[in-house]
């Protein structure tokens, strides 16, 4: 099996069981409610909405990834032991969760328009950055999955281990998202830009050489 | 004597360094004034934590590739050293910040860097205590170690560059060029480093010596009981 595969696995699956999907879009909804509510009718800063526009995205993209493989039954994964490489594995995972987290980041920009209003001026730098920051948070979180499956304490740990890591993501995510606020184009945020490009094809490249190691034991 | 060399050596860099550091003189500088003398301490130990930590990761690297158990051991008791190293280093800064930035702690990129660095690293001493299995733990744990050594160069090294920053060396402040011009510095400066850095190391060592006698104490009573 090639990862192209493993994709294509994951989505019907996903699409069949329509349980999974329907319940990120409402963790979404009820973290843009819950926000939309407790700022009220006084409405939001724009630092504000940058900041709890990523920090609910990579909640929602912790909390969904970290099931690929604590959640997965035990004959999935010996089914996978014996049909593919772990580097195919890996990176089938890795490009089902950043698809995932890009139509979540989509989503959840457009429920956020919804509730709170659009502060962003320059649309294209902003969505480029959505789906970078989205596929670097499936990049960092798919091996750190893998290994809080391991452990006794997996749902925990997922959280505890992954989130250092994306933290220099997020911080470049949200500093895009003001640059875009203020309009200010392709020229002001391209150092930012190239800094999650990098660190994207870092921890891509480093989830690819790592999981076989996980994935034997 | 070829063990002992180092030691003796750590002992007279630090002690150099200690009473050059604080007798010496130094240039004065507008509000820095005294304070200048963290150089010989602060920076160091930055460096001596950078330093254990890489010989972390490397000995990560060595375990994932050839198994043994004793790197394991190594990468984990450096990492140890590498944290102390850098407490020492985050809590003189955050004295050195007081007397010249006015507040202990600052969200400057720099420390917010070193903060993220102390998170990795707390969660991968968690990681290793949440593993039950002895060779389960060394593998999860040398994978996440390498994981998180690759995630923290961009955070030390290159995010605090492309931002306003009143850390010396980084937005627009001088940095170490200022200093290198006094060359009085220089001298007390690069033993000090080399101090530092084997210090960090030494204690390294010692933990290891503690793990390898505390295995051998669990055998000898697992033989006669």
């Amino acid at each position: 099996m090639s990862w192209l595969t493993i994709v294509k696995k994951e989505l019907t699956l996903e699409l069949r069981k329509k349980s999974v999907i329907a319940s990120l879009v409402l963790y979404l909804f009820s973290i843009v409610f819950i926000v939309s509510l407790s700022f009220g009718q006084a409405g939001i800063s724009p630092v504000a909405w940058a900041a709890l526009f990523w920090i609910s995205l990579l909640f929602t993209a912790i909390s969904t990834i970290a099931k690929s493989f604590i959640g997965e039954r035990r004959g999935v994964f010996i089914y996978y032991y014996y049909t593919v490489s772990p580097g195919q594995l890996i990176m089938g995972k890795l490009a089902y969760h950043a698809l995932l987290s890009c139509l979540l980041g989509l989503g959840g920009y457009g429920l956020f328009v919804l509730f709170l209003g659009d502060p962003i001026r320059d649309h294209t730098v902003f969505l480029t950055a959505v789906v970078l920051g989205s596929v670097g948070f499936a990049g960092a979180l798919t091996l750190i999955s893998s290994i809080a499956a391991k452990t006794t304490n997996g749902s925990v740990l997922m959280a505890v281990l992954s989130f250092p890591l994306v933290v220099s993501i997020l911080l470049m995510a949200v500093k895009l998202t003001k640059n875009c606020m203020d309009g200010l184009g392709w020229a002001a945020s391209s150092d930012e830009l190239v800094i999650v490009v990098a660190i994207n094809s870092l921890v891509t490249a480093l989830s690819y050489l790592l999981f076989p190691y996980i994935w034997r034991s | 004597m070829k063990k002992w060399g180092w030691k003796i050596a750590t002992v007279a860099l630090l002690l150099y360094t200690v009473t050059a550091g604080f007798l010496w003189e130094v240039p004065r500088l507008h509000i820095v004034n005294e304070t200048i003398r963290a150089l010989y301490f602060h920076v160091p130990m930055w460096f001596g934590m950078v330093a254990l930590f890489s010989a972390s990761a490397v000995f990560g690297i060595r375990y994932l590739r050839q198994g043994q158990t004793h790197h394991d051991l190594y990468s984990a008791s450096f990492a140890h050293a590498g944290m102390l190293l850098g407490t020492l280093g985050m809590v003189t800064g955050m004295v050195w910040a007081h007397y010249t930035w006015g507040t202990f702690w600052h969200w400057d990129p720099k420390q917010t860097g070193a903060a993220i660095t102390y998170l990795v690293y707390l969660a991968y001493f968690v990681l290793r205590l949440s593993v039950e299995n002895t060779e389960q733990r060394a593998r999860l744990a040398a994978v996440y170690n390498i994981f998180a050594f690759a995630a923290m160069i961009p955070l030390i090294f290159i995010i605090p560059r492309l931002t306003d920053s009143m850390h010396p060396g980084s937005g627009g402040n001088p940095g170490f060029n200022m200093y290198d011009l006094d060359s009085r510095m220089r001298v007390v400066f690069y033993p000090a480093v080399a101090g530092w850095i084997l210090l960090g190391f030494w204690l390294a060592q010692q933990r290891i010596r503690l793990k390898n006698a505390e295995e051998q104490l669990l055998e000898h009573e697992y033989e006669q009981p």
